[in-house]
């Protein structure tokens, strides 16, 4: 069972802030991170590699060469080999070309039964780079899969999280399955997994390695533009009762009510 | 091939670009700023630097022809015959920009016998709905939907498509728009048509919520974006509202796929779930324990809401993950969202934060929920959650 797992490296956005007088992002000391999501996918390809008994485990990325230090993360964590597709050519990607070139890299490896990522990046939050791949490759996939099981090297049983449930769907391997937080609980990076992580060599890729047209690639080839970035408009202060518990919950009663009644 | 660069006798190192960098890719050198090999041409840099002095150039070429493409179109959900309130959501939004460009308004629904479900569609505000009604589409499954819409807008070309931001509509719409070769902005909080060029400019968080984009679609078409439930505002539906139907019959082999529906199993520990909750009773730590969540569905059932939890709760295991709000969980915004015993780390915060009305319960003043709080009662969640309860419940019964 070859596994191949997309994943993506990111600020901690949590930290980054917009300085409301000047608009500038203000990032200083912000870390990078692989985005939480892909650690519950890398986790998983793990556990089918380790429940086949055989097979690989590949980590891809698409990025500037700085993702060098997410790739050996993963390969901290016990996967086998790491891609890195980096290009001048891909600066500026949207999700299509991201999608494109992705699949690109994917195509290359030749074997693989099962890709996984997370169900969205955090500094995006699209979800669209799965999707976009499965389509791209042109293979089935299951989107914020909470459970993945597969059945007998050729198909897989996967509970796809939704709003008020799950779905309960069976996809032919290979497929592209996103990932949920609730499928598994990430291990740790062993000691001999660091030590494997600093002496491993990380295959890089540019856009000449990929059978891609350079038209599609990048900022060329994405349809969509930023043509603004600004900060979300401020809340206004809140009104804080302390006291009483009788007083505070009375204060607090009679400002819900008119919300609750819709008079507000 | 794109390029951005630094006029250097332009450049006075003032360092805005830095400032402005989402990427970290720019640095001064010598008094002069210079782009790293991290640039991802987003061009945030560009406007604040106030001497002009970098330029991003675009080599772009006209893909399809963009005068073939008019309409506004809502991609519906449904199941089980039920439409998906988003969908009625949409078609109010798209009603309005529909009449701004001057071009029809329709909806697209895809399932299995789906009866006279098109009239709701009509009377939420569509012009016409183009249904497809085969028993290959009474489960949603990604393949046959995903290339049953595309069909259609190669047949038709309409301008923009809108698409809820729901698991379903998440999972099926990226396909398509790979498909029909085109771009597609998630979870738009606005949409809007620039005066000048008549372009749909999507404006949407990032980066959890600290940042809005406003982002465009200038050479390919349709353009296409999803938005999240209750974002939007539907129209009073009026039963009597014209509109035609249409029945589009397409080739068998859109539909095929190896794909299998097994079963669908509802979550049975809530009954409202938090992503369509107007109100959402949450809690955290410092409940202390899942015996103690008895105290938020008390809350919720009073007021008819949906109970949440932070992560700290869910990896605790006091409640299951599909109610965690937050960067891991679920982003929501009810109306009204009440944080009891919920410190507030940002990792929260950007899962709630475009709640109408937040109402933290903390016994710690200093608790950063109380920053975002619209009404806060610095108190033990023991003491207040059932005075609450019990107030509120006596004011709606």
């Amino acid at each position: 069972m070859n596994v191949v797992v997309l994943i993506k490296q990111v600020p901690d956005t949590t930290d980054v802030r917009i300085d409301r007088e000047t608009n500038t992002l203000i990032r200083e000391g912000v870390p990078s991170i692989i985005n939480p999501f892909d650690m519950y996918a890398i986790e998983e390809a793990l556990r089918v590699r380790e429940g086949a008994g055989e097979g690989t485990v590949t980590v891809m990325s698409m990025g500037p060469p700085q993702v060098d230090v997410a790739l050996r993360e993963a390969i901290a964590l016990g996967v086998d080999r790491a891609v890195l597709l980096s290009d001048r050519a891909f600066a500026g990607s949207d999700t299509w070309s991201t999608s494109y070139t992705l699949a690109a890299g994917i195509r290359k490896l030749e074997d693989y039964d099962l890709i996984l990522c997370g169900k969205q990046a955090i500094d995006g939050d699209t979800g669209q780079v799965g999707p976009g791949v499965a389509q791209f490759l042109g293979v089935p996939q299951v989107t914020y899969a909470r459970k993945l099981t597969i059945d007998d090297g050729s198909s897989a049983t996967v509970e796809r999280m939704l709003e008020d449930g799950y779905d309960v769907v069976k996809v032919p391997l290979p497929s592209v399955v996103t990932v949920v937080k609730d499928i598994n609980e990430p291990r740790l990076p062993s000691l001999k997994g660091k030590m494997k992580a600093k002496k491993a060599e990380i295959t890089v890729w540019g856009s000449d390695d990929l059978d891609v047209d350079q038209e599609e690639l990048g900022l060329d080839g994405s349809p969509t533009r930023v043509v603004r970035v600004f900060a979300p408009e401020a809340r206004p202060g809140g009104t804080i009762f302390e006291g009483e518990v009788e007083d505070t919950v009375e204060s607090l009663v009679r400002e819900l009510v008119p919300i609750l009644k819709g008079d507000i | 091939m794109s390029s951005i660069e630094v006029i250097e006798n332009l450049c006075v190192g003032c360092g805005l670009c830095v400032k402005a960098c989402l990427y970290d890719a720019i640095e001064m050198v010598d008094g002069v700023a210079v782009i790293k090999d991290n640039c991802t041409l987003c061009g945030a840099c560009v406007e604040p630097c106030k001497f002009d002095a970098i330029i991003l150039r675009k080599s772009h070429r006209e893909t399809v022809s963009l005068d073939d493409f008019k309409g506004v179109w809502v991609v519906a959900e449904q199941r089980a015959g039920e439409i998906h309130g988003v969908s009625f959501e949409l078609l109010g939004r798209g009603r309005e920009l529909a009449d701004t460009r001057g071009a029809p308004l329709a909806a697209v629904l895809l399932g299995s016998n789906l009866g006279d479900a098109g009239r709701q569609l009509i009377a939420h505000g569509a012009d016409v709905v183009y249904v497809v009604d085969d028993p290959a589409l009474e489960h949603y499954r990604d393949e046959p939907y995903a290339n049953a819409v595309a069909a259609l807008i190669d047949k038709y070309k309409p301008e923009i498509v809108l698409t809820g931001g729901t698991s379903v509509g998440r999972s099926l719409i990226p396909r398509v728009a790979i498909q029909v070769r085109t771009g597609l902005t998630a979870d738009c909080t606005a949409l809007d048509i620039d005066d000048q060029e008549g372009l749909l400019l999507q404006t949407r968080p990032a980066f959890g919520g600290n940042i809005m984009a406003t982002i465009i679609c200038p050479n390919h078409r349709p353009q296409m974006a999803t938005v999240r439930h209750k974002v939007m505002t539907a129209l009073e539906p009026d039963p009597a509202r014209e509109g035609e139907v249409i029945e589009e019959k397409l080739a068998a082999e859109l539909f095929e796929t190896s794909t299998e529906f097994v079963e669908f199993v509802k979550d049975e520990t809530s009954t409202v779930n938090i992503a369509e909750a107007d109100i959402i009773v949450s809690g955290g730590r410092g409940l202390g324990g899942p015996e103690n969540f008895g105290l938020l569905e008390g809350l919720a059932n009073a007021l008819g809401g949906a109970v949440g939890a932070s992560r700290a709760a869910v990896d605790a295991g006091w409640i299951p993950y599909s109610h965690q709000v937050g960067q891991t969980g679920k982003t929501v915004q009810p109306n009204l969202y009440f944080a009891c015993g919920i410190s507030g780390a940002v990792q929260h915060r950007v899962g709630m934060l475009s709640s109408r009305i937040i109402v933290a319960i903390n016994k710690d003043p200093d608790a950063p929920i109380f920053k975002v709080a619209t009404y806060g009662i610095v108190g033990d969640v023991f003491e207040v959650l059932p005075t609450l309860t019990k107030k509120l419940a006596a004011e709606f019964s």
